[in-house]
């Protein structure tokens, strides 16, 4: 079995409102390519996925695997939270990596603040 | 004068509404004993159950409402809230599982059907609360992305949270695990089945929704 891993810089989904980023995520997804995005979704965004997954479910889509480091995750000083505050309002949500796994490929994406790993089915 | 007097007057029975209709939402991943607490809860407090209860996954399959729930501190004090019982937020739902539990094809189908209406109703459901209580199953890691999902959704609304691991009356029950996975909140081990530490859990319940 192969597996299709598609990256995602985050320079492609930067102008895109939050609907269109996640239908081109969701369409990756439904095409049964692991997706890699650079950074992360919103909290709100990722609420929206998964309502949109939720919705796309049949008998073909079972759904997703989701996952994202962070890698600021366990470092709780001050001016390190704020520096990346700061990065992000300058930047936006680039820090991190975001993983969209179709779920019938990916069986499950056990997450440690710094590790993922992803068991295929 | 007129002015003053109106927002004097939209002041108090605003404050007055939200408090008699304070929205307490148990929200979490499918499974976690969202609402054997709510049961818990309701047989304490009113005498009668919420909803059924089952081991297989996506038994909520569907938003329910418990108004008017009244609990009491042991210093007299009162608390009351509608109690909301959600279904466990899902990233997917396979209607195979569902076969492999023993349930028919058609039903199966049926119960994913709903089970995926239910994530969406979940979600649609958090801007109405007005505190959340997230029920983790504390057998099970608590790093998962619908968990990290649900506190960010919260914390962007600014919705007050309560944490509670769940089922500590079982062996690889780990609160400490949930403790360090979500360091910014506090952390309340109950067994919502057996009702260990349930008054500390009803005493935590005071301080999230002043």
């Amino acid at each position: 079995m192969s597996l299709t891993l598609q990256f995602i810089p985050y320079a492609e989904i930067e102008q895109l409102d939050s609907k269109a980023r996640i239908k081109k995520l969701l369409d990756a997804a439904k095409k049964d390519k692991i997706v890699l995005l650079e950074g992360r979704l919103t909290a709100e965004e990722e609420a929206q996925l998964i309502q949109k997954t939720m919705a796309s479910i049949n008998k073909k889509f079972k759904g997703i695997e989701l996952s994202v480091i962070y890698p600021d995750a366990g470092n709780n000083e001050f001016f390190a939270k704020l520096k990346s505050r700061l990065v992000n309002i300058l930047l936006g949500n680039r820090s991190g990596l975001t993983i969209i796994g179709p779920a019938n490929v990916v069986k499950e994406i056990k997450q440690d603040p710094d590790k993922i790993q992803l068991l295929t089915q | 004068m007129k002015a003053i007097k109106k927002f004097f007057s939209n002041f108090f029975s605003s404050l007055f509404r939200k408090k008699s209709q304070v929205k307490l939402g148990l929200y979490g991943p499918p499974n976690g004993g969202k609402t054997t607490l709510a049961n818990r809860i309701c047989e304490d407090w009113l005498g009668e159950e919420m909803g059924s209860v089952s081991a297989m996954a996506h038994e909520t399959r569907e938003v329910t409402i418990k108004e008017q729930v009244t609990i009491k501190a042991k210093d007299g004090r009162e608390l009351s809230f509608n109690l909301v019982d959600t279904p466990g937020i899902a990233t997917k739902i396979d209607y195979e599982e569902f076969l492999k539990a023993g349930i028919k094809e058609k039903d199966a189908k049926e119960r994913a059907k709903e089970a995926t209406k239910g994530v969406i109703d979940a979600i649609k459901w958090l801007d109405d609360m007005d505190a959340v209580v997230i029920v983790l199953d504390s057998t099970k890691d608590p790093y998962s992305q619908v968990n990290i999902t649900i506190v960010g959704n919260l914390q962007a609304r600014d919705i007050p949270v309560l944490l509670v691991a769940n089922k500590i009356d079982l062996k690889k029950s780990d609160i400490k695990k949930i403790k360090a996975a979500f360091p910014q909140y506090d952390v309340i081990g109950i067994s919502a089945k057996h009702g260990k530490n349930i008054e500390e859990f009803y005493e935590a319940l005071f301080e999230v929704t002043k």
